[in-house]
């Protein structure tokens, strides 16, 4: 018979005797880091808030305002796990044939979502201010009522997650439901058409005077795992993930690549993995985010204030298809990768028509994002001199990158409960990308001026242009020491 | 045409595999045959450089593979699925591979004419990707790739498992055609005694990393062979 053990001693196993953990020891730390930071903050957030919210409001109940807010704290929160939790992965095919309950697998991943660190963190926040309202004469039942009330939400918003994630996993769009569905929750609330945080607010309230209600809670929390537990048994069959829909392909020519002489096949290449998979696809779709998300800066006058932002905005916008496609570079072609080291070509090329790809997507997302200059010409500056330094320096930092990728992407995506596979880890790498143009153009703006900081970026990007040559054969030494060791890495696993 | 010397590949103190000499003569049509983990896979690795050798070096066509790349034009292989391009469909990879190797989609086009039999019908113009072909079906597409650009070497590994008995036959009717009309040196391993007494000339036996027997072909050798591996041979 099989037990929880069992799968826990597979798991253990899978963790440490991947190549992965045994090369991004540093990555951990770092991951370990920012969880400390979080846990720091949300403690401090936990203690203070009580006294701040007195001092502010003298003549309102500090719970009561809370339990206002919970509302804009959910819909955050389903936003910030959506894009940052994934359903654990396991490798349960093997499992299928052995002599298994699918419940018992299926109740396995559940319960083990639920320990996620993202889970924790809440708590951090909500133990101190329970600890500061009991202190503060408040009655001893309810507050403990209240802190459990808050534990079951955070649950149901933990299996509430897994549900949205499931459903926008077949689509084209994964990002869509999600943003929809928050963005439309947010607007119902924000024009009062149906006051939804009043409602929460006073649900909570309800709950924590009369804890019986806590029942509606648990009822709630029982239903969506439940709901969980349907869809993924119904994942669980061999058929469900291999009859994967094989669509009519619709062979595209890309004739125009041929241009690019040498490089034509790998471009091709390249566009055709982007498009025909799940993965790299929704790393496109990024792109549209990121052009948008200037929006979230320019159009509001603090911003305008503090131009030392556009710079790092600039960046960010031209920057993004070049961030979230090429720090996996190669690892895209990890499945085929022992084909790419024993064909006909070269490395230099292989590489050049990366960054070629990357450099393309910079120049194309400045055009788009000239339109910014309706928020002042400053913006169009910042931009030009942010897209020569993502070209000339953060394209060939990516590649460079690359020589120490050790993990293999399953771009088929067949294991049964892998969604979308960006994790956080993706985006602590865009940090040193984006975080170092931001303290030059800062540094800069801090002791000279807007127009200087721009000529900086811009031209320590010429400078990378005007290097590319030996920056790309230097970058191309490094992949060929790393070969075998990426070889081997991608033919593992996990 | 392949030099190996004093070749050996050790994994943590273990070694997997260790050629004092083994030469392979332009044009011949060349068997591996072992157990599992006879290191036949290791060898085939070595030869490509998808593994570092602990010591000593294959020489292809007199250019030593670990140290420069020049062996790749002239050289092709199909190892495992790991040599396909699951989101292609098997015409995008039949010319990509063509690309690479200088030839165009006519060059193409014109060597997958000669194979329509070996195709049987269920790899050209199915308007799928390679991912969604069966596996056998990937076999005879990634076999076929490894033909394009007129290597001068062949390596297959394993090329008969997961086929039909007939596409078999139709496969070993190519390789001996490779070997004995166009020169061209051919690799293979297997399993099957029967399919590699069929097809090589030469079949060499490896125990544990080690060559045991080199064999020229003849009506003998299937015994030999089954004796070998049966354990019933005088020793």
């Amino acid at each position: 018979m099989m037990k929880i053990s069992h799968f826990l001693n597979l798991e253990w196993k899978q963790f440490f005797r991947s190549s992965h953990w045994q090369k991004s020891v540093a990555l951990n730390i770092l991951l370990i880091l920012l969880a400390l930071y979080f846990m720091a903050s949300f403690l401090v957030m936990g203690v203070a808030l009580y006294p701040i919210l007195k001092e502010q409001f003298p003549d309102q109940n500090p719970l009561i305002i809370v339990n206002g807010v919970l509302f804009y704290w959910w819909l955050a929160e389903l936003m910030i796990r959506f894009f940052f939790q994934k359903l654990p992965v396991m490798s349960v095919k093997p499992l299928l044939t052995l002599p298994v309950k699918r419940s018992k697998v299926v109740n396995y991943v559940l319960g083990k979502s639920t320990l996620s660190f993202i889970n924790f963190l809440p708590l951090f926040a909500v133990i101190p201010f329970g600890v500061m309202l009991i202190i503060n004469d408040y009655p001893l039942v309810s507050v403990l009522v209240w802190i459990l009330a808050m534990i079951i939400m955070t649950l149901i918003m933990n299996f509430l997650n897994f549900i949205i994630e499931s459903f926008s996993s077949d689509s084209e769009l994964a990002f869509l439901p999600i943003i929809v569905l928050v963005g439309g929750l947010f607007a119902l609330n924000y024009f009062d058409i149906v006051s939804l945080s009043k409602f929460t607010g006073n649900a909570i309230t309800a709950v924590y005077n009369q804890p019986i209600y806590l029942i509606v809670l648990i009822l709630i929390l029982v239903g969506v795992y439940l709901f969980n537990f349907k869809i993924l048994k119904q994942k669980l069959y061999l058929d469900s993930s291999l009859k994967s829909k094989v669509a009519e392909v619709n062979v595209a020519d890309l004739g125009w690549t041929k241009r690019f002489g040498d490089l034509a096949p790998f471009m091709q290449l390249d566009l055709k993995l982007i498009w025909r998979n799940k993965r790299s696809k929704s790393s496109a779709f990024l792109m549209i985010i990121g052009l948008l998300y200037g929006l979230a800066f320019y159009p509001n006058p603090t911003y305008q204030e503090m131009p030392w932002i556009f710079g790092f905005v600039g960046i960010f916008v031209t920057g993004i298809f070049m961030i979230s496609f090429g720090q996996f570079i190669p690892a895209w072609d990890s499945a085929y990768y022992k084909l790419l080291m024993s064909q006909n070509i070269k490395y230099e090329q292989y590489l050049k028509s990366k960054f070629t790809l990357m450099a393309m997507s910079v120049i194309i997302l400045f055009v788009l994002s000239i339109p910014y200059v309706y928020f002042g010409w400053k913006i169009l500056l910042a931009h030009f001199a942010a897209a020569l330094y993502n070209i000339g320096i953060n394209t060939h930092v990516v590649l460079f990158g690359g020589a120490f990728n050790r993990k293999k992407i399953d771009l088929s995506q067949r294991a049964a409960f892998n969604y979308q596979g960006t994790g956080a880890v993706q985006w602590l790498i865009g940090i040193p990308l984006m975080l170092l143009p931001l303290a030059i153009f800062g540094g800069v703006y801090a002791i000279s001026n807007f127009e200087t900081g721009c000529a900086v970026l811009a031209i320590l990007g010429i400078i990378g242009i005007l290097f590319h040559q030996k920056l790309m054969r230097f970058i191309t030494e490094k992949y060929l020491e790393s070969k075998y060791k990426m070889i081997s890495a991608f033919g593992q696993d996990s | 045409m392949i030099q190996t010397s004093n070749l050996s590949k050790t994994y943590n103190k273990k070694t997997v595999l260790k050629i004092e000499e083994l030469d392979i003569p332009k044009g011949q049509s060349f068997g591996l045959v072992g157990n599992n983990g006879a290191g036949k896979t290791t060898y085939f690795s070595l030869l490509l450089d998808l593994i570092n050798p602990s010591t000593g070096f294959i020489k292809n066509n007199e250019i030593q593979v670990n140290l420069s790349e020049d062996w790749k034009p002239f050289t092709s292989a199909f190892i495992d699925e790991s040599f396909l391009i699951g989101y292609l469909t098997p015409e995008e990879y039949f010319y990509f591979i063509g690309e690479l190797r200088g030839r165009n989609k006519a060059d193409v086009d014109a060597l997958l004419a000669q194979f329509e039999d070996f195709f049987h019908g269920e790899i050209l113009g199915q308007k799928k990707y390679l991912r969604d072909l069966s596996k056998g079906n990937q076999k005879k597409a990634g076999i076929v790739a490894a033909l394009i650009g007129d290597p001068e070497v062949i390596i297959l590994d394993e090329p008969f498992a997961n086929l039909d008995p007939t596409t078999q036959i139709r496969l070993k009717n190519i390789i001996k055609e490779l070997a004995e009309k166009r020169g061209v040196t051919v690799l293979i391993s297997s399993h099957d005694l029967l399919h590699v007494t069929d097809v090589c000339e030469r079949i060499v036996v490896l125990e544990k990393g080690e060559i045991v027997k080199d064999l020229v072909t003849s009506d003998a050798t299937l015994k030999e062979l089954e004796a070998h591996f049966s354990g019933t041979e005088s020793a």
